[in-house]
């Protein structure tokens, strides 16, 4: 019997009504809440991640919601991201959105509850709806400078690609839903499974119809090329916040859509030998190609918004690999290195909005000179890049390592999987690349002869996020054992037993 | 518990870093002083390490002062394990004595003096590290670590071509990390149990097949050869050694280019024999081509620091002939007496261009005449070091070189040998042609009138290195007591 405990559901529950006060608050403040409105979200965001704490693991509502360690895990990457945009959003919303700052916070707070469901949906149209509630708010979010063409250039073209790909997810979804009779993930697996047993392999080119249908319509989320020519333009124009937490908070929640609907819904079908329907392979291409694509085209950026746009896209590949190295290692890999990314890309973004906040400008040569007038700045910005581009002992190095580390040890398991050699290989290969406009940056601010005619000023919110940002990598980094331990449990959400 | 003694080594120039980070950036004097204390304690220790084990421990090959294994990260079954033995503890000292002279001669260092020091001992910090891990993850921890502060001190306080140089050292050395890194993940998952302890895989490497064997050998000697660097890797070398400030050459071309050889004699020599003897005909050839090239292209130079950044890759080509002719005792011991021979000479020689260039302004050989009549204290140590360079006997060049031909005309192809023997012929060549046009022949009075003699602070840099250059040249019998039996170990464990 399906039990209704609506415990487990008191973390998104609680946000959401949350995002409901802030958004009054700011109405009934006369417009006049000032900061008050963003420390209101802010602490929201902690209360809601002791009341996470506090549920822990478990399920209501059937096979609709589950508290399983995957979604525990990427829960509190949301919050984190959320955490620290909105940290990073106080110079914008002092100057620029003064009229608007509840429904700001309200947006990304209902975009975080969004993802939220998302990470606990089990079956597939309460993911579907979980991903709509995450889109839908960024629409709003991307376009929020009502009179700047690039934001509404920006929230357009995403509004058309995200309903577009939508749609696509949507399609392949109904032939899942034909082929097994059911949405919910886990018998939508073995149903699957009997079917191609039954009829010896006549599913396939269905099958196949609706991964590419899904992969399209997810890949369009995680920007996999050639699914990616939005990205640049919507971080460019969208408030440098909402970009940040595009990057992360929207990247993981497809992350989690693409595990549940291709990793866990189509698991039988990933065996070379067994399948019709390998879709390793071809996610291994579009990875491969996010990884060179990304790295490459963002050497040649002048804006740093657009340079962060594309190292995204690479970092995506990144991830990818350790979808496609489908053990143990890899679905883990895949939760640190997010983990990982998520400090660091979120600090670089708040570090830019700062930079945005205060010189106007986020061209990458107004970065020149300011290691002599803002030292913490430069430090904690060539700490968050060098993390990126996967310099030990910071986190993001032992994100690639860990990712590498699960695609080596499939790919010399001999069964069929030495492909991923070449992906290691390109991942390897192009982060060379990733370096060079990496340091790039860092040069910028640390080489430069003259000292820069700005000094940053930080406020208390966004000096917070840089310190967040800073001692989750160094802390991450060096002693990754409990984030391990945390991501290690993972697997266990797609039916991997625990030792 | 024992003494920790190599985690001090290891992280005390880390603690000196915060305790420069903390100190206010005007007092200048503080920050230089805080950061020299704080690299002369490990010196001192590794005084006592060299001193401690050749009395304790030279007469045995296994690891002394082993720390750990302590559990890092269980669930990828990293280690926290230190270890020193008959290889590494000299290089230690090398690190050590060669680190605190550098910032002795860093003083007149006046733009952003923190953030100089602060990266420095960071450098320090991976250097120690990397001599002294025994962990495949620690290990490449430590070897990327430096490159960081490399990176941003070549970059910052480096000569005019500063943004390129850095960018091409960091992007070449990253290059060849990622090849390591795919060797030591293949490694990982190929032991049974998966471990990444290096003396347990040196154990079981020649388990491995033949191909992989080959790839692993492969892929590690590329890492190392683009550090050493060997031909034709070495095109970083003299935009780097070029480009950066004074200390930061020393630092260059006495410790790092030895991590590359040091990685070679640590990791991939004994653990893949096989590959070795199939292909050790191929790293001599190498090494010859790095000998022969690197004095053509010194004799080529006009710029006085180009020369010796070049006179590197020639010396360090010693080392990977004498690495090709593995089976040799004489020819291993060779190499390690020219990686501290040469990490002495080559340092100094970097440390009095500096002192030059600081008074003149210029490298350029052809500007100069004559020094020896204005100069003569600092003329009589440049030429004593260019002497020891060019191999004169009673000095440490000298011995060495001697060891590997010796030792590697037994091993190798004899032709190969004598061609490679024609380098010193060469070595002589450009340094006693610098010597001439520099410090002998006419002086320009009304140009270098205003020159001012070496000044005791910049002696104090040089002269533990013509101290240890000479006493290694006269009696080099401790220091090779003090690596036998570590050689002779490696040796067997080569010839499995």
């Amino acid at each position: 019997m399906p039990e209704y405990s609506i415990r487990m559901m008191l973390p998104e529950i609680f946000l959401f009504l949350w995002a409901l006060v802030v958004v009054t608050f700011d109405v009934l403040s006369k417009r006049k809440s000032g900061s008050a409105v963003g420390y209101l979200a802010l602490s929201g965001l902690v209360i809601c991640g002791v009341i996470l704490s506090v549920t822990g693991y478990g399920r209501g509502f059937g096979v609709m919601f589950f508290n399983d360690p995957m979604a525990v895990f990427f829960k509190v990457i949301f919050l984190g991201a959320a955490f620290m945009a909105i940290g990073s959003s106080f110079g914008l919303t002092r100057q620029k959105i003064v009229n608007h700052r509840g429904e700001f916070f309200g947006l990304i707070l209902l975009s975080t509850v969004g993802m939220m469901f998302l990470g606990s949906s089990q079956e597939l149209l309460s993911l579907y709806i979980g991903l709509e509630l995450t889109t839908i708010p960024l629409y709003v979010l991307a376009a929020f400078f009502k009179d700047d063409r690039k934001s509404v250039e920006a929230g357009i073209k995403y509004l058309i690609v995200g309903a577009l790909s939508s749609a696509l997810l949507l399609y392949g979804i109904s032939f899942l839903y034909g082929l097994s009779g059911t949405t919910d993930i886990v018998q939508m697996k073995i149903n699957l499974a009997v079917t191609q047993l039954v009829h010896e392999g006549d599913i396939g080119v269905i099958l196949i119809l609706a991964t590419v249908a899904i992969l399209a319509g997810i890949g369009f989320k995680l920007a996999l090329p050639p699914f990616h020519q939005w990205v640049p333009d919507v971080y460019e124009g969208s408030p440098t916040p909402v970009a940040a937490f595009l990057s992360v908070g929207s990247k993981a929640a497809g992350l989690v859509a693409f595990a549940k609907i291709v990793v866990n819904g189509l698991y039988a079908f990933y065996d070379p030998v067994m399948s019709p329907n390998d879709w390793g392979v071809l996610v291994g291409v579009l990875a491969a190609a996010a990884m060179i694509l990304g790295n490459v085209a963002a050497i040649r950026q002048t804006n740093i918004k657009r340079m962060l746009a594309y190292s995204t896209i690479a970092q995506a590949g990144y991830i990818m690999i350790g979808m496609v190295a489908m053990n143990e290692l890899g679905l883990a890999a895949v939760g640190f290195y997010t983990f990982a990314y998520l400090f660091a890309n979120m600090g670089a973004f708040a570090v830019v909005a700062l930079v945005e906040d205060q010189t106007g400008s986020c061209e990458i040569a107004t970065y020149s000179g300011l290691a002599r007038t803002s030292p913490f700045l430069s430090i904690t910005l060539s700490v968050f890049l060098l993390s990126l581009a996967g310099i030990p002992p910071l986190a993001g190095f032992f994100g690639k390592y860990y990712v590498f580390a699960a695609a080596i040890s499939l790919a010399g398991s001999g069964q069929g999987y030495s492909w991923l050699y070449w992906l290691v290989g390109i991942g390897l290969l192009t982060s060379v690349f990733a370096l060079y406009y990496y340091a790039n940056v860092i040069k910028m601010a640390w080489f430069a002869r003259e000292a820069s005619p700005h000094r940053i000023r930080y406020s208390g919110p966004a000096l917070a996020v840089l310190v967040i940002g800073l001692v989750g990598v160094l802390i991450v980094g060096l002693y990754p054992e409990p984030v391990v331990q945390f991501a290690s449990k993972i697997p266990f959400s797609f039916g991997f037993i625990p030792h | 518990m024992q003494f920790p003694i190599l985690s001090l080594l290891v992280f005390i120039p880390l603690i000196g870093m915060v305790a420069v980070m903390v100190i206010p950036r005007e007092r200048k004097w503080a920050i230089r002083w805080t950061a020299t204390i704080a690299s002369f304690i490990p010196m001192v220790l590794s005084c006592w390490l060299v001193w401690d084990y050749y009395f304790r421990y030279s007469g045995s090959s296994a690891m002394a002062y082993a720390e750990g294994p302590f559990n890092w990260i269980p669930s990828l079954n990293i280690q926290y394990l230190l270890g020193a033995d008959g290889i590494s503890v000299p290089l230690l000292f090398l690190t050590g004595l060669l680190s605190t002279l550098s910032l002795i001669a860093s003083f007149n260092i006046e733009n952003r003096v923190k953030e100089y020091f602060a990266f420095f001992l960071l450098l320090e910090t991976g250097m120690m590290g990397v001599f002294v891990a025994l962990d495949f993850f620690l290990f490449y921890v430590f070897w990327e670590v430096m490159l960081v502060p490399m990176y941003f001190l070549i970059g910052v306080w480096g000569g005019p071509r500063k943004e390129y140089a850095a960018i091409k050292f960091f992007l070449y050395t990253l290059f060849g990390s990622i090849f390591m890194l795919v060797a030591i993940l293949i490694l990982y998952f190929t032991s049974e149990p998966h471990t990444l302890n290096m003396l347990t895989l040196i154990q079981t490497g020649p388990g491995l097949g033949h191909t992989l064997q080959v790839v692993c050998f492969v892929f590690f000697f590329i890492a190392f050869a683009i550090k050493v660097p060997v031909w034709p890797f070495h095109t970083w070398l003299p935009d780097a050694h070029v480009e950066a400030p004074t200390a930061v050459s020393v630092i260059l071309a006495g410790v790092l280019l030895k991590m590359g050889t040091y990685g070679m004699l640590r990791v991939s020599w004994p653990m893949f024999p096989e590959a070795l003897r199939q292909l050790s005909f191929w790293i001599a050839l190498l090494g010859a081509i790095s000998i022969i090239y690197g004095a053509l292209v010194s004799m080529a130079q006009k710029d006085l620091k180009k020369l010796v950044a070049y006179s590197s890759v020639s010396h360090m080509g010693y080392c990977m002939l004498a690495l090709g002719a593995f089976s040799s005792v004489q020819a291993i011991t060779g190499c390690m007496f020219q990686m501290l021979s040469h990490g002495l000479i080559t340092g100094a020689l970097f440390l009095l261009v500096g002192v030059l260039y600081d008074r003149a302004h210029t490298r350029e050989i052809a500007a100069f005449g004559g020094l020896g009549v204005k100069i003569p204290v600092y003329t009589s140590i440049m030429v004593f070091f260019s002497m020891a360079a060019l191999g004169l006997p009673g000095m440490s060049g000298f011995v060495s070189e001697f060891m590997v031909f010796i030792g590697a005309f037994g091993a190798l192809n004899k032709v190969l040998v004598g061609i490679s023997v024609l380098g010193v012929v060469l070595g002589a060549t450009y340094m006693l042609r610098m010597v001439q046009h520099m410090f002998l022949g006419d002086f320009d009075l009304s140009r270098w009138g205003g020159l001012t003699e070496i000044n005791v602070r910049e002696i104090i840099t040089v002269a533990p290195l013509m101290v240890l250059t000479l006493a290694i040249g006269i009696y080099p019998k401790p220091l090779s007591a003090l690596m036998s039996a570590t050689l002779e170990n490696l040796i067997n464990l080569m010839a499995r």
